[in-house]
Formats: structure tokens, C-alpha cells, sequence
């Protein structure tokens, strides 16, 4: 049985949704079409966080297992919207392997081989991969996108099922504890940006990015984010009050830079959405866009200040 | 054998189109939901016939015939054997052994209630490029005018399994349906129609991506 706060925040977001569901419902009723894109979003996070919760109560294996096909599908969508050559079929079908051993590593807690695998071996091994491939012509893009989608969608969403194999005994709820706070975070900042952002408006960010983000949107965010943080963070991790600030404002931060980082490879490519898998939110990438740079820095932020010295299984 | 086939395609395509190749498909509500049919598609990948049956729910399955090339299916008797009984085709002769009346099993088929799949551009051709379509789907639909014919573009299997290669690489794969229409009197605007359908159904992919160079 899970500890009281993860039922409580489990049913806390519950509630939440059922809110915004309800919102979204008469919305719909009286604006017809124009509110329907919110109602499909609402429904989507209903599946997609019973889903996460799911893998949750499960436990490591459950989270491994979920969190390495989030990981398939957003290096799948990547692969798909960058320019590749039709040289680099064989060494796209290779890196697709990159999960399963990533996985392997998480899942036998080998901690220094997890931190370096892809960042150090990969990023040696895939260039050298593609030379043997023998296709000079547009080399250096297709490289570097390749790295950098492994790194964004299979290294950093690492994190979130690692966050589950730290021990168990400092953290008041647990490993899952750990990655409920970061999910419960960083979509709660996701989600309070767009809410600010669209009640309030104002000057814009980054126009030329995303022509949706506003101050208003992203100062209501980290404000929202870092107060929910303040409660919620030390009932679900070993993290102190003062701490828990930092973590919150870190989440806030990190998930707007995921997010505009998403939007300025989609302008660049000349998309709007990455692709059309979760109805009312886009695609897997347009999902965890703000994951991919939330979970690795919440996950070193714990690792500084509560678990410090870690070191896995060791080997 | 049908069990056969009816198992393969709840265990083993739907999970492989859903989960390995992410398939996503765009109006999906207007698609027929009983024969007859003929759903017409791009063509560029041996998947994008595993695309066309998923689309469709197990119990229409022993309706679902593609229409496929009989010299290239029954090139080896295990080929001929897995294309008529686990893939279901509905076999038509090309070249130089088309003689007579080709389309009289294609009529037959839809006289029965059933729903062909037909890629006009005949060959798979070049990844992700659209090839000149060829008019025998016009034929038919001029022979049976009240046939529903229904559009669907289909994205990424070119990439995944282009034609010439051994190679599966898992793209992501989508797919757009379009309005479902009949036979419009000619076949030049016949034609014309289909090809504006499906340049139109291209543009509603989303994320969708030139070709590879």
C-alpha cells in the first residue's frame, strides 16, 4: 500500500482534473467547437494520468516499463520530423536500442554507468556508426539532432523511472514519492502557464518561438509551481520546506526552457504540432517537453542535497 | 484459417500498427463502417496494407480484401498460400496475362458486401512521393456507381519499409481519411477528385515531414 500522501496527492489531482473536466464541459456546451480542442485535453489527461498512476502503484518495474515506451515513442516521433538520409536507416534502427540497454541500466541500478552511457559512449559511438554509413552530405546536422534526440527523450526521461531505484528509506512516501512530486510539478506548471497566460496575456516572451507565451503566463507558473512546491514537495520527498522553493522554482524554469526549446525545433522545422497521438495536446514531444529538462535537474537537485554520495549497486 | 487470420491480426497487427508504429489517424469517423466499399490509399510500403486493415474493427475482417498484383503474390507457393489466406487478397492479373474482363472478381466482391482496398499508383514506387494514379479504380466506380469510394492518405510506412529494402525501421506512421464519395460522372474529374483528395489529406497530417533525400 502506497503512504498516505501519495493516495492523498493521487486524489488531490483527481479532483483537479474532475474541476477542469467539469470547465472544460460547460465550456463546451456554450461555445461548441471553439472549446472543444480543451474538453479532448481534458479527456486525454484523464487516460494519461491514470496511466502514469498505474505504472505508479506498480512500482520500479512499472515505471521502467512505462517510462521506456514514453521514451519509443518521443525518440520515434524526433527520428521522424528531423531530416535524416536514407544512409542512416540501419544506424536509426540501432538507436532505437538505446532504450532497452538505458533500461537495463536503470533497472540494475549501475549509476555510473547510467550517468555516462549516452552522453559519453553513444555520443562516441553513433558518429562513428554514420561514418561507416559512408554519407558525408548533411553529416553534421544529422548527427548532432541524432545525439540530442537520444540525450531529450531516452537520457533525461532516464531519470524519472531512476528516481524510483534511490533508497527507499530517506524519502517519507518512497521511490514513488520522488516521481510523483516531479510529475505533479511539472505538469501543474505546464498546465498553471497556460491558464495564466490566457486569462492575463500581455507582452509575449519569445514571439518568434511561441507566440503563446506570455509573462504573465510563465511568472504565474513559477509562482503557482514554487508555492504548490512548498507543501508538497516535503510530504513526498526528503526534501526540507526552505529546499522545496528551489526545487519549485527550478521546475518551473526548467519546464518553460523544455517547452519553448520544443517550440523553436517545430518553428524550425516548420510544424505546429509533432504529431496528432494525444488528442487536444499534439503530439508525445509536445507532452513532455517541459519533462525532458525538469526530471534530470530535479533528479540531481535530490541526489546534491538528500541522497548525496550515491552511487547505485555500485560494479 | 480464419481463426488463424483473425487471430494475427487482433495480437499481432493491431498491437504492431498501434504501439511499434505509433499509427495515428486523422477522421477517423469517416470511415465506412460496412461494405460495400473501396477505400483507395497512397501506396510506398508493403505496411500501408497492414495501415488500411487496422483502421477497421475484427469483425469486418473477413470482408477486407486488398486488391494486389497476382504475378508479385504468387510469385512462391508460401507467398501465394499467406497472401490468399492470412493476408486475404484479391488477386488481379497485370502485364502481359491481363486479358478480358479484369475487374469482374473486383464486382463480384462488392456485389457480395465487401471492402476492397485499391492503390492506384499500382507500384510502391519512390518513398514518400506520390506516383501518376492509374484510372482501372475509375473503371470500377464507373461500373458501379453507387459504390462509396473513400480516400485515406497514408504517412511514414515508406519510410519505415520503402520499396527495395529488407530493413524495417519504425517511423512513425499516420494516416488521414477523407470524405467518402461516388462516381462523378467522368473519369477525368473522377480522377482529378482523387488526386486533390489525397493532396488535400496530406496537408491534415500533423508533424508530417518532406521526404528523405
Amino acid at each position: 500500500m502506497p503512504a498516505a500522501p501519495v493516495l492523498a496527492t493521487l486524489g488531490a489531482i483527481y479532483g483537479a482534473l474532475a474541476i477542469g473536466t467539469a470547465v472544460a464541459g460547460v465550456a463546451r456546451a456554450r461555445k461548441g467547437d471553439a472549446a472543444k480542442e480543451l474538453w479532448q485535453r481534458c479527456i486525454s489527461w484523464w487516460w494519461m494520468i491514470t496511466a502514469a498512476a498505474a505504472a505508479l502503484l506498480i512500482g520500479p518495474a512499472g515505471v521502467l516499463v512505462f517510462f521506456s515506451f514514453v521514451s519509443y515513442l518521443a525518440l520515434q516521433e524526433f527520428l521522424s520530423i528531423i531530416p535524416s538520409r536514407k544512409e542512416d536507416r540501419l544506424i536509426i534502427l540501432l538507436a532505437y536500442l538505446i532504450i532497452p540497454a538505458n533500461a537495463v541500466l536503470i533497472g540494475m541500478n549501475l549509476y555510473g554507468i547510467f550517468l555516462i552511457f549516452i552522453p559519453v559512449y553513444a555520443f562516441v559511438l553513433f558518429p562513428f556508426l554514420l561514418v561507416m554509413a559512408g554519407q558525408v552530405k548533411r553529416f553534421l546536422n544529422f548527427t548532432g539532432a541524432l545525439h540530442w534526440g537520444m540525450v531529450l527523450t531516452v537520457y533525461n526521461i532516464g531519470y524519472v523511472p531512476y528516481l524510483m531505484m534511490l533508497p527507499d528509506g530517506a524519502s517519507p512516501a518512497g521511490g514513488i514519492g520522488l516521481v510523483l512530486a516531479l510529475l505533479a510539478l511539472t505538469e501543474l506548471n505546464d498546465v498553471a502557464q497556460f491558464i495564466s497566460g490566457k486569462l492575463v496575456g500581455g507582452p509575449k516572451i519569445v514571439p518568434n518561438v511561441s507566440p503563446k507565451k506570455t509573462w504573465a503566463g510563465f511568472i504565474g507558473g513559477v509562482v503557482t509551481t514554487t508555492a504548490v512546491s512548498t507543501f508538497l514537495t516535503p510530504l513526498l520527498t526528503p526534501v526540507d520546506m526552505p529546499l522545496s522553493v528551489l526545487v519549485g522554482f527550478v521546475i518551473a524554469v526548467a519546464g518553460f526552457a523544455g517547452d519553448v526549446t520544443m517550440s523553436a525545433i517545430k518553428r524550425d522545422l516548420g510544424l505546429k504540432d509533432t504529431s496528432a497521438l494525444i488528442p487536444g495536446h499534439g503530439g508525445i514531444l509536445d507532452r513532455i517537453d517541459s519533462l525532458t529538462f525538469t526530471a534530470p535537474l530535479y533528479f540531481h537537485i535530490l541526489i546534491f542535497f538528500c541522497f548525496s554520495g550515491y552511487a547505485g549497486s555500485g560494479l | 484459417m480464419s481463426i488463424l487470420r483473425w487471430l494475427i491480426f487482433v495480437a499481432v497487427a493491431k498491437p504492431f500498427a498501434y504501439l511499434v508504429l505509433g499509427f495515428n489517424v486523422k477522421n477517423r469517423a469517416r470511415l465506412v463502417r460496412q461494405g460495400p466499399a473501396i477505400v483507395v490509399a497512397n501506396h510506398n510500403s508493403h505496411l500501408d496494407t497492414l495501415l488500411l486493415y487496422v483502421l477497421f474493427p475484427a469483425r469486418l475482417l473477413p470482408k477486407l480484401h486488398p486488391v494486389a498484383a497476382a504475378d508479385y503474390f504468387f510469385k512462391t507457393p508460401l507467398l501465394r498460400w499467406v497472401s490468399l489466406n492470412i493476408i486475404g487478397i484479391m488477386p488481379i492479373a497485370r502485364g502481359i496475362q491481363a486479358r478480358g474482363d479484369l475487374l469482374k472478381p473486383l464486382r463480384a466482391a462488392l456485389a457480395r458486401g465487401e471492402i476492397l482496398f485499391i492503390f492506384p499508383e499500382g507500384s510502391r514506387g519512390e518513398p514518400e512521393r506520390m506516383a501518376e494514379l492509374k484510372s482501372g479504380v475509375a473503371r470500377l466506380a464507373e461500373e458501379m456507381p453507387e459504390i462509396p469510394i473513400v480516400p485515406v492518405f497514408l504517412w511514414g510506412a515508406g519510410r519505415s519499409l520503402p520499396k527495395g529494402s529488407r530493413l524495417f525501421v519504425p517511423y512513425r506512421c499516420a494516416g488521414a481519411v477523407g470524405e467518402a464519395f461516388c462516381w462523378t460522372g467522368d473519369r477525368k474529374s473522377f480522377m482529378a477528385k482523387l488526386k486533390e483528395t489525397f493532396e488535400a489529406l496530406a496537408g491534415e497530417i500533423p508533424g508530417r515531414v518532406p521526404a528523405d533525400d
